[in-house]
């Protein structure tokens, strides 16, 4: 069995699914944690939210991100990690698709399976051409362009300042609003199904990935969701 | 229990041949009693065809109580029909009221091509089973039963594995026509006896790199062969599988 | 006379001492030879692998879609085994023993001691292949009790017996088909065997798919194509199951031993109306615990619930107090069908009798309160522990029971009736399992030689696996030894030409008859004359009348049988209707066979031979023989005998009283 043919069965590629989908689960936990930090900036005065912050820590957290060679490079795996998952995935669906040329006239729909359990190309696409708006919207200009939203304050690009503009625009919050849902769908599938394709077989075990999946997938999306939607409403910033 | 006659609709599959373009045809039948069973519905109106000279439906059906798994039918879009862990064999008529229309196809796959009518070719499986779904033991070599134990949930798993009657329902409940809750089953039924471990590396990866072959599709964790499965093999099997084969490919050389 | 060729020597040595002298063919030829095998249920599954591992190149055949749906299947008690694990006294002569008993002493004592002596082997074979047999807490196997025999003897994997030691011998076959040694033909049907200078040189075969005939060409030709039950029409087979291969081989010359001996099972699901096309079994377990009986009024129609207990006669009780619930078969049957026919019979048909689980779940329940240390427990609380406890026993008997009536066997008695379920008849074979036919074999229910006139419960799956996995290894080489300079027959030899042609031509005489009935319209006709008339009791009169009645039936089916569809296409119609043709012959031979042998024995109950109070008699001095019946043409049979020499058990009358 060489390495080929250990990744490109029908299981080697669902475990590039599994093992890049738990990759991108562990930077969306990071990702997350570095975001949450304009909620420093809530405009209430009660602990640990300072309304004076004006974004100050997470733009210090933006920077460390952007101004360590370690991250730098890790960015490097995250987006040939993002692509191989993209990519695999797509093939895959399109694989498993021309596995039944003729299809049922009744199909067995909700009565076996959840929707977003059968849905997981549709939203991985969704999710997908999300990420090419959320790519402008930030790493592009922050990386590459840069952007008059975004001035130097003590040395450090002002990334809140960027978000702020981004998401006083309405439409741009009901776009990352969808995609947050599509993420948390994605998510509620993807997170338990990546460790039965690792092979966690022990019920045990399995109940608690999957209550650590059903958490996981309502929280993280739910703390993006509120990003532009708190932004958007003037509750930071 | 109360009996009672219905007249129902049907909406059959027609296909002659592998090769011929198939299509649904309607048919009326009266006087069906509720202690029939589906299949026994079905001859009535074979029964019916033949006398006004029409070809008779053919489908697949053997024991007719609930355990050779020849019998197929995907009746009203769900492997086996409306019951929960039941086949099509074992679905009796008092699932159904007077007028119910009720629309029956053949299992839908690309590895089970439709050989006439509602009868598709699974001989896949058998190929799957060909390539380790076995124990390499020739006649005449075995040890005296008793002298392995077996740990009794160890048994009691394997056996609730081997359970599997290689009906077809998960592939045709499957969104990806995977074949994994079967070849599973058989995987996880050898790999917890200690008589299957000298071949376990083996068995997984021959068997999926065979299942792939057959084109079936991947397996995406959806449940829905379990929820079909007429007799409950459960999905931890395919974790199970997954299991088996990750640490057969990763170490294998 | 007919000669067995039971090897000499005492009854314990003559199986050792046939494999240690018989003649052996060398690796290098077993190459060369060619086998081939119909049939694979466990019979023919076991034998195809088994001679696939020693190096023959087998064809194995079935016409089901994989050879994993043969019928064995769907036997659920389990198998038995002289293991002794229990150590409660079991020993190979205590197993060869009941078999002869069982069978009312009408088996061959060689036959049925070797069947014994191998009967250890199979569970090791079958736990080394992987069968997940039930375990104790200890890793060991765990034994029960099977069919009223004293010892704990049955090795069972929960009701799915059959169906684990079929997928047993189906995963040894199949890596014999991986390994290159066997070719397997799935939905393919033996029309006919090749017969060359007297010997079997293979089989004509149809391909069900394409409906082309094949020929194939055997050094020997193997016959494990199962039972006929199905000539009933309503019977516990499966709706394939069929004699064809069988009475193929009997019209090329093969005798049939013993027709008329059928075993109709006890505890079957009613029939519910004209629509039915098949009855289930239901474990003979459920007799352990159940117990039987129907009203003591006549066409009582009340619930079995409004019943009180004083107006319920429990009849096996009442008639056989030793044995009570758990008389063998024959008897319980036969018991059953006296009380309909004298109009106790409950259920809309009349057609059936209860078997109640009240008292066993009450029994249980107070076991449980027992074990819990619970004194103040009501009713109902008793009556719920009991049902979890039959549950755990019998929860998937009872699970196919409420599946197939409707009603739910924890509230209400199961409603139950005999139904044909095995034959112990089949083609006449030596001690070698060949027949009369040189290089024709028969194994497993296809032959008629192990269970006499009744076959005891958890025997079926061990006689298949005997002949296929350890008789057949050594018997077949003991022919082919002298066979290995005989090259393979051309395809186009003129015994193949002409086989094929007269199968061709029947197929096409179906096809052209073009009359107004239904195959399975002639099939019903015929088994309800076999239900009736050469059932459960049989009669001179009902039979003579039940021969004219097939003779006649056979006419009309030649005439006016109705096929829809073509030869060279998937028809399963044409499958049945050569099927149907075949079961009507073997119809009138079991009459034949019935008529003659006036006695009673086993399944086998004459009415003009029975004790003061109705029970079954043996007529030893006239009838220890098998009747081993030769086809002439139409209608027509010489009857060959072969003695029974008893020469280690003493036959007795059998009593449960």
């Amino acid at each position: 069995m060489t390495w080929k043919q250990a990744f490109t069965s029908s299981i080697g590629k669902k475990l590039v699914m599994g093992l890049t989908g738990l990759f991108l689960i562990v930077f969306l936990i990071v990702h997350v944690g570095i975001n949450a930090c304009i909620f420093a900036d809530l405009n209430v005065a009660v602990w640990p939210f300072d309304p004076s912050d004006d974004g100050a820590i997470f733009n210090r957290a933006a920077h460390f991100m952007g101004s360590t060679i370690l991250i730098r490079i890790l960015e490097v795996g995250l987006f040939a990690g993002i692509i191989l998952h993209i990519v695999q995935g797509l093939m895959l669906e399109a694989s498993n698709r021309s596995k039944r040329t003729q299809g049922y006239a009744v199909p067995l729909a909700g009565r076996g399976s959840k929707w977003y359990s059968r849905a997981m190309g549709l939203l991985g696409t969704l999710i997908m051409i999300f990420l090419i708006l959320h790519l402008a919207h930030f790493w592009v200009k922050a990386r590459i362009t840069g952007s008059d939203d975004m001035p130097e304050v003590a040395g450090m690009h002002d990334m809140f300042n960027l978000m702020k503009v981004t998401f006083s625009e309405l439409w741009v919050v009901i776009v990352y609003v969808l995609a947050c849902i599509s993420l948390a769908y994605h998510l509620l599938h993807g997170f338990q199904s990546a460790f039965r394709t690792l092979g966690v077989h022990n019920n045990k075990w399995m109940t608690i990935v999957q209550s650590v999946g059903v958490g996981y997938s309502i929280i993280v999306p739910l703390l993006f969701a509120l990003m532009p939607i708190a932004m958007y409403l003037g509750w930071v910033g | 229990m109360e009996h009672y006659n219905m007249n129902l609709n049907l909406k059959v599959w027609r296909q002659r041949n592998t090769q011929a373009k198939g299509s649904f045809e309607t048919y009326q039948v009266k006087n069906i009693s509720s202690e029939m069973s589906f299949l026994e519905m079905i001859d009535v109106l074979n029964e019916e065809l033949i006398a006004e000279g029409k070809d008779p439906i053919a489908f697949d059906h053997d024991c007719r109580e609930g355990i050779c798994g020849m019998c197929s039918l995907y009746i009203d879009g769900r492997p086996h029909g409306p019951w929960e862990q039941n086949t099509t064999c074992q679905l009796h008529m008092r699932a159904y009221k007077d007028g119910d229309t009720i629309t029956i196809e053949p299992w839908r796959a690309g590895a089970f091509p439709v050989l006439k009518d509602l009868m598709v070719d699974r001989s896949a499986f058998d190929r799957i089973i060909q390539a380790g779904g076995f124990i390499s033991v020739n006649t005449g070599n075995a040890v005296d039963a008793n002298a392995l134990p077996i740990e009794k949930d160890k048994a009691d798993a394997s056996f609730a594995a081997a359970a599997c009657i290689g009906c077809g329902a998960c592939v045709a409940a499957c969104k990806n026509s995977s074949a994994m809750l079967f070849t599973s089953a058989k995987v996880t039924q050898l790999a917890l006896l200690p008589q299957g471990a000298p071949e376990r590396k083996s068995r997984a990866l021959n068997m999926i790199a065979q299942m792939d072959k057959e084109g079936f599709g991947a397996c995406t964790n959806t449940g829905a062969c379990e929820a079909v499965c007429p007799k409950g093999i459960s999905l931890t099997n395919i974790a199970r599988l997954n299991q088996e084969y990750l640490g057969a490919a990763l170490t294998a050389n | 006379m007919l000669n067995a060729k039971i090897p000499a020597g005492p009854l314990d040595k003559k199986w050792t001492s046939y494999k240690s002298t018989c003649k052996l063919v060398n690796p290098a030829n077993k190459r060369k030879l060619e086998i081939v095998v119909v049939g694979t249920g466990l019979a023919g599954a076991s034998a195809a692998a088994a001679l696939g591992e020693l190096g023959y190149k087998v064809k194995a055949f079935c016409f089901q879609d994989s050879p994993r749906r043969a019928h064995s299947i769907a036997a659920q008690g389990g198998i038995n085994a002289a293991k002794n694990y229990q150590n409660d006294g079991d020993s190979v002569y205590r197993l060869f023993y009941d078999t002869i008993k069982g069978g009312d002493y009408r088996a061959r004592e060689g036959n049925v001691h070797r069947l014994a002596e191998v009967s250890g082997a199979i569970i090791d074979q079958c736990v080394a292949q992987g069968v997940p047999f039930a375990r104790e807490y200890g890793g060991l196997l765990s034994n029960r009790s099977f069919g009223g025999t004293q010892v704990q003897r049955t090795f069972y994997a929960a009701g799915q017996t059959g169906q684990q030691l079929l997928l047993g011998a189906y995963s040894a076959l199949e890596r014999q088909v991986a390994l290159g040694n066997v070719t397997m033909y799935n939905r393919h049907e033996m029309l006919d065997v090749v017969v060359v200078d007297g010997k079997a040189r293979g089989i004509i075969a149809r391909d069900l798919v394409s409906g082309k005939l094949e020929r194939h060409f055997g050094h020997a030709v193997l016959l494990c194509s199962g039972g006929y039950g199905n000539v009933f029409y309503l019977s516990t087979n499966a709706m394939g199951s069929n004699v064809t291969a069988a009475w193929k081989a009997h019209r090329k010359g093969a005798f049939f031993g013993n027709p008329c001996f059928t075993q109709i099972h006890p505890t079957c699901i009613p029939v519910s109306g004209d629509h039915q096309s098949k009855l289930t079994l239901m474990s003979e377990s459920l007799r352990n615990d159940g117990r039987i009986w129907v009203p003591k009024k006549q066409n009582d129609a009340r619930k079995a619930a409004d019943i009180p207990e004083e107006e319920r006669d429990y009849y096996l009780e009442r008639r056989y107090p030793a044995f009570g619930n758990l008389v063998p078969r024959d008897v319980a049957s036969r018991a059953a069908k006296e009380r309909c026919d004298a109009g106790y019979g409950v259920g809309s048909s009349k057609q059936a009798v209860f078997l109640d689980y009240a008292d066993a779940i009450k029994r249980y329940g107070k076991i449980e309160a027992g074990k819990k240390g619970l004194d103040h427990v009501s009713e109902d609380e008793i009556i719920a522990m009991g049902k979890e406890v039959v549950k755990e026993k019998y929860g998937n008997l009872f699970d196919m029971y409420e599946k197939i009536t409707g009603e739910n066997p924890y509230e209400t008695p199961m409603r139950i009736y005999p139904a044909v379920h095995y034959t112990m008849g089949g083609l006449w074979v030596d001690y070698e399992l060949m027949t009369n036919v040189p290089g024709l074999y028969a194994l497993g229910e296809a032959n008629f030689s192990d269970h006499g006139a009744n076959r005891l419960g958890a025997s079926a799956l061990m006689q298949g696996l005997a002949d296929g996995y350890f008789v057949i290894p050594y018997t077949l080489g003991n022919y082919l030894a002298d066979d290995i300079h005989t090259k393979p027959l051309p395809q186009d030899h003129p015994a193949f030409v002409e086989a094929e042609k007269a199968v061709a031509d029947r197929i096409q005489q179906l096809m052209s008859i073009k009359g107004t009935k239904t195959v399975e319209s002639f099939h019903k006709r015929l088994g309800k004359i076999m239900w009736d008339k050469c059932g459960m009791a049989r009669s001179e009169e009902g039979l003579k009348q039940a021969i004219a009645e097939i003779q006649q039936l056979k006419k009309e089916f030649w005439s006016d049988v109705k096929i829809p569809g073509e030869i060279n296409e998937l028809n399963p119609e044409l499958d049945k209707a050569n099927r149907v043709a075949d079961f009507i012959e073997l119809g009138e031979l079991m009459c034949v066979d019935a008529l003659n042998r006036n006695e009673s024995c086993g399944g086998h109950f004459r009415e003009e031979s029975q004790t003061p109070e109705g029970e079954a008699l043996r007529d030893d001095a006239n009838y220890m023989y098998v009747a081993a019946w030769e086809y002439k043409g139409d209608h027509q049979w010489t009857l060959h005998k072969e003695a029974l020499e008893y020469e280690v058990v003493k036959p007795s009358q059998r009593s449960y009283k």
